[in-house]
């Protein structure tokens, strides 16, 4: 028996922002999952299960949110699961959610990521003063920085390729009233002026701090037909894992990153992703990782990424936009920005992306990753239902 | 088999003071108990839930009607607690509690001051006793103590939740205390180490050396039990100029925070490189360590002084 379609019919987010003091942690998954069921014209009755995701718990330091955020999310008397993959949950969270639909366990699904940094320590919370270990000595940006200059090593690239990558996604960002940073006056010079955190690293080449959430409703070609506006049709996803350390890894460009991409595109009959896409949504919490990222999905050949970022290529108006909705560069709720990739390719299908819509988008790759790059969780999204 | 290290364990305390936005409905019940008033929230099918929540255990609807119930109420059910550990309500024995306050549907837990088990029971009247000192906090209610009294009448009462000067944020602090024990492989190494030897462990199977060894092999899943002394001297495979000072870390910055693959080492370990000037590190630079005081680890590496290893020889490590 083949499997079931698996539709997007509703979409919702909160407005990120760094600190949302007027809501609970309920109050704020509330939120996007409201705006979710009312793009899907659905109620909480509609929904047969809820697949929740977040970064560690230690970020809040609520243990198993999930249980005290049941009653808000409708989830009482039905299954409710959590995912946990570090970075990249928010990719995992809705792919677990799509195969509950993909193989008919339930109709229509509810899936939310979220995460309220103001409330959080994910500096130093996965930072623990382990004993008789080495104290850790520099923190995310430091953990990611050489791995940026071993890129620059390998591939030659000129050391502005960061700043344009930056300077892109927060112009993007202008265009999407939910991201959270919205630096009208950012100029690229400002950008390339901007100090250095962890050099290669530039302080505006890194990613804010974010409170907000993500919801979609996934939903089975019954669920679809209901649909008021169109849906965004799921025609391959897959996840990967590799180890964090281990001898012989790529760290530049993992192993696991690249047969994920394969399996999806695989999946959904991609041949040739630089053409047969027509956007990308990328986890790109650091600017660099831009170019990393699209030889990493065989968008560019090994060594070639950073000369689409120069040529313009993966802006809005380029011929492969990346991050149209402004990235994690403008907006990161840490365990809700896989799932906002996701959403936001599922929007750009939908072609309900509003400011930042790309003309004419029919296929889009929403991608995460996490940990020290080992965790990969991508989806291809599409206009027309998937051949059965 | 090898000889047994010394096993080492360690107490390991992770501890943060968390932050919770409360939101409209945890707001008014917290500042309530500051002023000694205990509020529920009225649910769609007409039951008083204590504490409030938000939203609808049945319904899911938005729920913010808010209504004052009783500081009097019962017991529904109790576990005795005969040696109270820190940061518990009391720090003699104590009942928890879960108390059905008169007007609500549910019940609140909660510690009950009692001389001992014998003197609780099911059913038992109990009334709260407010702490002398309120901030807005379920500590407010110091603990609830047995009480003689008839139940609270004419509640619940409608009650608006305003207040003059509310709690919006509480501080939560958090607290887990570990026992740590890094096992064979690292108690190997750290053993080695205190006599500036740098000893990894060789996969059976890949035939990779691992530095720091952690037992087993990452990639094919078997035990690594073939010390090999590495380094000490090795080469930069990478590198970042770290210029935020880190949390309980003495380094004045900028400094130079290193992949350094050891020589005999398959995988690079990271470490700080001194002894030169931060801006003149390059990829390639050789370097070894240098220790300092009674560290367990080296403080840092420094030049060695040999000509730069060729890209080709540890791009594989990169």
């Amino acid at each position: 028996m083949s499997k079931e379609p698996v539709a997007v019919t509703g979409i919702g987010q909160t407005a990120h922002v760094a600190a949302r003091r007027d809501v609970s942690l309920a109050g704020l998954v509330r939120e996007a999952a409201r705006r979710a069921l009312d793009d899907a014209e659905l109620t909480w009755a509609d929904i047969d299960a809820v697949v929740i995701g977040k970064a560690p718990d230690f970020f809040e330091g609520v243990m198993m949110p999930e249980l005290y955020l049941a009653d808000a999310l409708g989830a009482v008397g039905k299954p409710m699961l959590r995912v946990h993959t570090a970075g990249s949950v928010g990719g995992s969270t809705a792919l677990v959610a799509a195969n509950l639909v993909a193989a008919r366990v339930h109709r229509t699904v509810l899936t939310l990521a979220f995460e309220k940094q103001s409330e959080s320590n994910a500096m130093w919370g996965l930072s623990l003063p382990i004993p008789f270990q080495q104290p850790l000595l520099a923190g995310a940006g430091g953990f990611f920085a050489p791995h940026v200059r071993a890129y620059m090593r390998r591939t030659g690239a000129p050391d502005t390729i960061g700043s344009l990558v930056a300077y892109k996604d927060r112009r993007n960002a202008l265009k999407n009233p939910y991201a959270h940073l919205h630096e009208e006056d950012l100029t690229l010079e400002k950008v390339q002026a901007s100090p250095m955190l962890w050099d290669p690293i530039r302080y505006s080449e890194t990613c804010p701090s974010s409170d907000g959430a993500c919801a979609m409703i996934l939903t089975d070609r019954a669920g679809a037909a209901r649909a008021p506006h169109p849906a965004a049709w799921v025609h391959g996803g897959a996840m990967r894992s590799e180890p964090t350390l281990f001898a012989g890894k790529d760290f530049v460009s993992p192993q696991a990153g690249k047969d994920c991409a394969a399996d999806v595109y695989r999946q959904a009959g991609i041949t040739d992703p630089r053409r047969q896409i027509d956007a990308v949504e990328m986890y790109v919490p650091f600017s660099w990782y831009e170019p990393m990222w699209l030889e990493n999905l065989g968008f560019a050949a090994e060594g070639e990424g950073w000369k689409l970022t120069e040529a313009g290529v993966t802006a809005l108006d380029g011929d492969l936009p990346v991050n149209p909705s402004g990235g994690v560069l403008s907006t990161n709720p840490i365990g809700a920005s896989g799932m906002l990739r996701f959403a936001e390719a599922a929007l750009q299908v939908r072609g309900r992306a509003g400011a930042h819509q790309v003309d004419g988008a029919r296929r889009a790759l929403g991608h995460a990753y996490g940990g020290g790059s080992q965790f990969f969780a991508m989806w291809l999204v599409g206009t027309d239902a998937p051949a059965t | 088999m090898p000889d047994v290290p010394e096993v080492l364990t360690a107490p390991l305390v992770v501890e943060f003071p968390f932050t919770r936005s409360l939101g409209p409905v945890r707001s008014a019940f917290l500042t309530g108990l500051r002023e000694r008033t205990v509020l529920g929230v009225r649910t769609g099918d007409g039951r008083v839930v204590v504490p409030p929540t938000e939203y609808d255990p049945v319904t899911a609807e938005e729920l913010r009607e808010l209504v004052e119930v009783g500081s009097g109420g019962t017991v529904t059910t109790w576990a005795w607690n005969p040696a109270p550990r820190r940061g518990q309500p009391l720090t003699t024995p104590f009942a928890w509690v879960l108390v059905r306050l008169d007007g609500a549907d549910t019940a609140l837990l909660h510690a009950l001051d009692a001389t001992g088990p014998d003197a609780v029971r099911t059913g038992m009247r109990v009334r709260v006793r407010w702490a002398a000192a309120r901030t807005g906090a379920i500590t407010d209610i110091a603990c609830f103590v047995p009480d003689d009294g008839p139940a609270g009448e004419d509640l619940p009462a409608a009650h608006g939740g305003e207040f003059t000067d509310p709690v919006t944020l509480l501080t939560a602090p958090a607290r887990l205390d570990y026992t740590y024990a890094p096992g064979r492989a690292q108690s190997r190494y750290l053993q080695e180490l205190s006599a500036h030897r740098i000893v990894g462990e060789r996969c059976p199977s890949c035939r990779k050396v691992y530095v720091p060894p952690r037992g087993a092999c990452p990639t094919c899943g078997v035990a690594t039990d073939t010390q090999v002394e590495v380094g000490p001297r090795g080469t930069v495979t990478t590198f970042c100029i770290v210029n935020i000072k880190a949390r309980n870390l003495d380094i004045e910055v900028p400094y130079v925070y290193a992949h350094i693959a050891l020589d005999g080492a398959d995988l690079a370990l990271h470490a700080r490189i001194g002894g030169i000037p931060y801006d003149r590190v390059r990829m390639g630079l050789r370097v070894e360590p240098v220790w300092s005081g009674d560290g367990r680890f080296p403080d840092h590496y420094r030049p060695t002084g040999e000509p730069d290893a060729d890209y080709d020889s540890y791009k594989e490590l990169v």
